[in-house]
Formats: C-alpha cells, sequence, structure tokens
C-alpha cells in the first residue's frame, strides 16, 4: 500500500473537466513533483487534497484511510499541510503569530481555560512557542519574528507560508510553486530546504512546480499533467523526455 | 527608546511586556479609583456610561475587529441583556445570577444569530445582523406580557449581597469599572492563546485558516457568543444605569453608536474600544455645549468684528436655529465616521501611536512608517 494515493480523482466544473481521473501514489519520504503547463489542473488537485474542492469523483487515502469525505479543518489534524500558489498568509498579524496558528491542530486547551489563562495554557503556550521557534531556526526567519506580515517582501512571505506549514508538524507537506516569484538566489535557499525537509526532519513532500531547474534538483520522481490528465510519471529526466510532454509543453 | 531583550519564551506572552506598563497602567487605574472623589456626579455618570460603551466596544472588537465578522446588530444584544436582568428581577433573584443569566442567555442567542451568519460575509452579514436587531426591536415592543411592550420596564435599585448600590454611586462606577477591566483581561487572555489567533486567522484568510486545521465555522460562531455574552453584561449594568428600559432605546442609531466606537478608536488593538467610547460618550455634552453657548460666542466674534447689532443678532439666531437642527448629531456622526475612514483608518489609538513614535524617533520619524500595502485577499475565488 503506497503511504498516500488519489484513486480516479476527478474535478468538473460544467462541462469542464479540470482534473480528468487522475490517479498517482506518493511513497512515505519521496519527494514527487507535479508540472505541466498553465491550467493543466495541478493546483486543482492540491485544492481537492485540501478540500477546498470537493471531488466530482474519485478517492483520497492517506496512510490507507480514506480522507476524501473529511472536512476541510481535519486534514491539518491528519497531518498533512499545505503552502499556497498566491500567499495565504494572516497580513495583518506578526510572523510569530502566523506561525503559532500553524501549531493550532496541536491545542488541547478550552475556551474557558483560555479566558482565565490558566498555568495549562501558559504551559502549552511555551511548548507551541518553543517549536515555532525550532522552525524559525530551520528557515533563518530570526530577523522577523515581530514583524507585520505586510510589512515583509514577498521572497520572505514565500518562506513564512512555508514555516507556517512546517509548524503544525505535518507527515506530507503540499508545496504549490514554492520557488514562484523568487530570485535565482531564494530559489536555490528553498531547494535546499525542500530536500532538509525530506532529509532531516523527515517530511513527505508533493510539489507543484514551473522551474524546471528546482524540480531536478530535488524530486525523486516527476508527474506531468496535461487537460487534467497524467501524461507521463517517473523520474525527472524520463518525464522531460517524453514525447507527449514535450508535445504539451512546445505544442508540437 | 527602550530596547527589550527577550531571554525567555515568557516574554513573549506576558500582558506587560515592561515595567513601562505596569507604572503607566498603575497611575491609570489610581486616577481611576479616586475619580469619585474628584469628578463632579455629572461627569461621573457620564464616566459610567464610558465603561459601559467600552465593554460593548471590546465586545464588538472581537467581533468585528479581530474576527472580521461586521455586525450592526449590538443594540439587540444589549436589549436582551438588558430585559434579562429586568425581568428575572421582579422575581427577586440576585444580582450576580441574573448578571451571569443575562451573559449567558445572550451569548446563546448570540451563537444563533452566528450560524445562519456563517454563510455570510461583508455587507450581507450586516443586513443579516440589521434584521436581527430589528426583530428583536419589534419582539420587544410586541411580547408584553415579558416586556410590558412600549411602556417599558422599571429597573429597580441594584442590590449586591443584600447592599443597595444607588446607579449614580461610587460603588456602582467600581461594579461597572471592575467588569469593563475583567471584559479586557479576558480578551486578552483569550487573544493571547490558540482561540484567539484562530479569530486573526479567520479575518485575515478563511482558506488558510482553514488549511491549518481550524474549524471556520465552530469559532466564528463562538466568536458571535462571546461578543453577544459580554455585551449582555453589558446590558444588564445599562439597564441600571439608566432605571428604566424601553424598546425605542435599542435602535439602530446605538448599534451604529458602537460601530463608532471601534471605528473611531481604531480595529486593531482594545485600547481602540476605550477611546472610541470615550469620544461617543463625550459628544453629547460637546453637542448641548454647541447648543447653548455657540450662536453667543459667534455673534460676538462678528461684533468685535464689526458686525452692527442687527447683523450679530441675526447671526446669533441662525447659528441657534442651525445647532437646534433634527438629525444633527446623526449628520455630525456620518461626517466623523467619513472623516476616519479616510485620513485616519487606524483610529484614535492609531494617531496616539504615530505622536508616541514622533516623540521616540524625534527627529527622525518617518510618515511612511504606518503606511501599508494594499491588501487583496486571494482566496476570495475559491468561495
Amino acid at each position: 500500500m503506497s503511504y498516500f494515493r488519489a484513486e480516479n480523482l476527478s474535478l468538473h466544473f460544467g462541462g469542464l473537466k479540470a482534473v480528468d481521473a487522475v490517479s498517482f501514489a506518493v511513497e512515505k519520504g519521496e519527494i514527487l513533483s507535479i508540472i505541466g503547463p498553465n491550467g493543466a489542473g495541478k493546483s486543482s488537485i492540491f485544492n481537492l487534497i485540501s478540500r477546498i474542492y470537493r471531488p466530482t469523483s474519485g478517492r483520497i487515502l492517506f496512510e490507507d484511510q480514506d480522507i476524501t469525505e473529511e472536512p476541510p479543518y481535519d486534514i491539518a489534524r491528519l497531518g498533512i499541510a499545505r503552502t499556497f500558489q498566491n500567499i495565504e498568509l494572516f497580513e495583518n498579524a506578526t510572523v510569530l503569530s502566523n506561525l503559532l496558528v500553524g501549531r493550532h491542530r496541536h491545542s488541547t486547551t478550552q475556551l474557558w481555560q483560555e479566558l482565565l489563562f490558566l498555568p495549562s495554557v501558559r504551559a502549552n503556550e511555551k511548548v507551541h512557542r518553543r517549536r515555532v521557534e525550532q522552525v524559525i531556526e530551520f528557515l533563518d526567519l530570526e530577523p522577523y519574528r515581530d514583524k507585520l506580515i505586510s510589512g515583509l517582501p514577498y521572497g520572505v512571505r514565500k518562506v513564512i507560508e512555508l514555516a507556517r506549514a512546517l509548524c503544525s508538524e505535518p507527515k506530507l507537506i503540499l508545496l504549490d510553486e514554492p520557488s514562484s516569484g523568487l530570485n535565482v538566489e531564494e530559489t536555490d535557499d528553498m531547494s535546499f530546504w525542500i530536500r532538509d525537509l525530506k532529509n532531516e526532519l523527515g517530511v513527505t513532500v508533493l510539489m507543484v512546480e514551473h522551474d524546471m531547474s528546482l524540480v531536478n534538483r530535488v524530486s525523486d520522481r516527476v508527474i506531468a499533467l496535461n487537460y487534467g490528465r497524467v501524461l507521463a510519471m517517473g523520474s525527472p529526466a524520463e518525464v522531460q523526455q517524453h514525447p507527449d510532454v514535450v508535445a504539451a509543453y512546445l505544442g508540437a | 527608546m527602550r530596547f527589550m531583550f527577550k531571554t525567555d519564551y515568557e516574554d513573549d506572552i506576558r500582558l506587560f511586556p515592561h515595567s513601562g506598563y505596569v507604572v503607566t497602567y498603575g497611575v491609570l487605574l489610581a486616577l481611576l479609583l479616586i475619580a469619585p472623589h474628584v469628578l463632579s456626579s455629572y461627569l461621573m455618570s457620564q464616566l459610567v456610561f464610558v465603561c459601559i460603551y467600552a465593554i460593548v466596544g471590546v465586545a464588538l472588537l472581537i467581533l468585528t475587529g479581530f474576527t472580521g465578522q461586521a455586525s450592526l446588530g449590538h443594540a439587540a444584544f444589549l436589549a436582551i441583556g438588558a430585559y434579562t436582568a429586568a425581568y428575572l428581577q421582579k422575581y427577586n433573584v440576585p444580582f450576580p445570577v441574573y448578571f451571569l443569566a443575562a451573559g449567558l442567555l445572550t451569548g446563546i442567542i448570540g451563537a444563533m444569530v452566528g450560524f445562519p451568519a456563517l454563510r455570510l460575509t461583508g455587507i450581507y452579514l450586516v443586513i443579516a445582523t440589521i434584521s436581527f436587531a430589528l426583530i428583536v426591536e419589534e419582539i420587544l415592543a410586541r411580547w408584553e406580557s415579558v416586556t410590558h411592550g412600549n411602556e417599558g420596564m422599571r429597573v429597580k435599585t441594584l442590590s449586591l449581597l443584600g447592599v443597595a448600590v444607588p446607579r449614580d454611586s461610587p460603588t456602582f462606577y467600581y461594579l461597572c469599572l471592575a467588569v469593563l477591566v475583567l471584559t479586557i483581561v479576558g480578551t486578552l487572555n483569550l487573544l493571547r492563546s490558540p482561540t484567539g489567533r484562530a479569530f486573526v486567522a479567520i479575518r485575515d484568510s478563511e482558506t488558510a485558516a482553514r488549511s491549518m486545521g481550524v474549524n471556520v465555522a465552530l469559532y466564528k460562531v463562538k466568536s458571535f457568543a462571546i461578543s453577544a455574552a459580554i455585551t449582555g453584561f453589558a446590558g444588564v449594568l445599562f439597564a441600571h444605569k439608566l432605571s428604566f428600559i424601553s424598546p425605542e432605546m435599542f435602535t439602530l442609531q446605538l448599534s451604529i453608536e458602537f460601530i463608532i466606537v471601534i471605528l473611531i478608536g481604531g480595529t486593531f488593538s482594545l485600547h481602540g474600544a476605550v477611546l472610541g467610547a470615550i469620544f461617543i460618550v463625550m459628544i453629547d455634552p460637546f453637542l448641548t455645549y454647541l447648543k447653548d453657548d455657540m450662536p453667543g460666542i459667534i455673534a460676538g466674534i462678528a461684533a468685535t468684528f464689526g458686525a452692527g447689532t442687527a447683523t450679530a443678532g441675526n447671526i446669533q439666531s441662525s447659528v441657534a436655529a442651525f445647532a437646534s437642527l433634527n438629525g444633527l448629531k446623526g449628520a455630525i456622526y456620518g461626517i466623523i465616521i467619513v472623516l476616519f475612514v479616510l485620513f485616519e483608518p487606524l483610529g484614535l489609538y492609531g494617531r496616539w501611536l504615530k505622536i508616541k513614535l514622533f516623540f521616540q524617533l524625534f527627529p527622525l520619524y518617518k510618515r511612511a512608517t504606518f503606511k501599508r500595502q494594499k491588501i487583496y485577499v486571494k482566496s476570495e475565488r475559491n468561495r
């Protein structure tokens, strides 16, 4: 059995088949990239997994559990975290409180306890704070802890989104175009971090990406999509030489 | 400037980040405690209203400022709290019991309002809450067996543990102050724990909040319930302060006043609720002053600049006519809101922060410090 599996996943908007019977599997501890031209259905697959969209048909399985009908907020509780293509941070909050929201799935305190800020709440807060600090250290975010998101440059926000996802201590992380809008140096950093995710933290990574150099550097396997269908699957080199993939990109 | 060196995670959690805060708030509390011995009874009465409005302001900040759910129905919650108190008082229920009962009932009704509000955002939510307020107003006017309809209800003097607390006594003021302080502390506690952060997350991006494991529906309902319950507590105090309540006291105008409290105070910090409350309560005496003294003063100024007695008399009567126009108060509220939204979106508290920073950084203050990039929420399309 695979760690994570999508079976015949489809998403139709009326007659438009955004995702059309896509099946793939992610093994534990691998980095799987999804590539494809604009509108191929890459982000839609992510939105299906995190339950922003409801699949028209098909199943999603994670650790042998069917999560197709789980409510969206339970997906994080199961250990799946994600980032967004167009940064979705909490703009008017500090970096620290953004990252602490990432800890939400681990919070156990009740409302009345929080109103009184009982010692148990305080102790929990310190645990959350320590975990957040570990992520801050991992991603070199020390200079920004108390800054408001709305004043930060794009590149930093992108890293903070990754940090927020990591704060939830996910088993599987979905990265939606981690390098979009980043310059060459920042993309380099991102590629190191993605590999560290796998090697140091043991997180499984599912990634949508356009930057082929980043895909080549970090991916174990690649899936190419076009018009909501899987064109090719395999190692980065294999997929890039696949005639259908070349045709999809170059229009031959 | 003070530089803080944090050495412990506790430093990020504590209510007073450094000793300066303890001193400032200690002095403020001391001043508030000796106020009844210094201020006139009229000002004391205004101060009680400041406390009550500030409590509602804090409640509205939780809902609107931190969770991002607009409400024009808070006058209704206040009414439910006030009427619960008046009704239970008839059956000789002691104050602590009906105080808590009012909060509980209002909280439950707030949660019930929260459910249909789950699918509404922005202007539609505002309309829904207005409808709720109108329904409550109508029920208060028609359910005569309980509310005595438009005749209104008399509220007996508050009796705390067998001791009578008249509505203009210092003890009543201390009670209001205590409720306000407890509300603020409770809210601050909430804001530094997971629930408060979930509220802010919902305000800034529902999609991201959901993907981080926040049950958006549950927390919206929680926010409505907490906000309504606090307003219910304020309602009990409001009823006692007025000693008589009737449906026409809890109109849309009152809800708008509450919105003004947080808009003018500043929606991003609890300071805003208090500053806004001071503003809204003090605008009444100001308008009275305008009505009584301004015509004479303006006529006097005109006379010194060489206007004849007849012209000065004309000016005086026309200014007096203007000052006693119907709806002048509403117009002034409107103008104030527009000016604040245009020129000081951060409110009075934002202005105070700017002034403070100006002196801290003098002469290096930059106006751009508080400028923010325009924010586009990208996930709107996922709705």
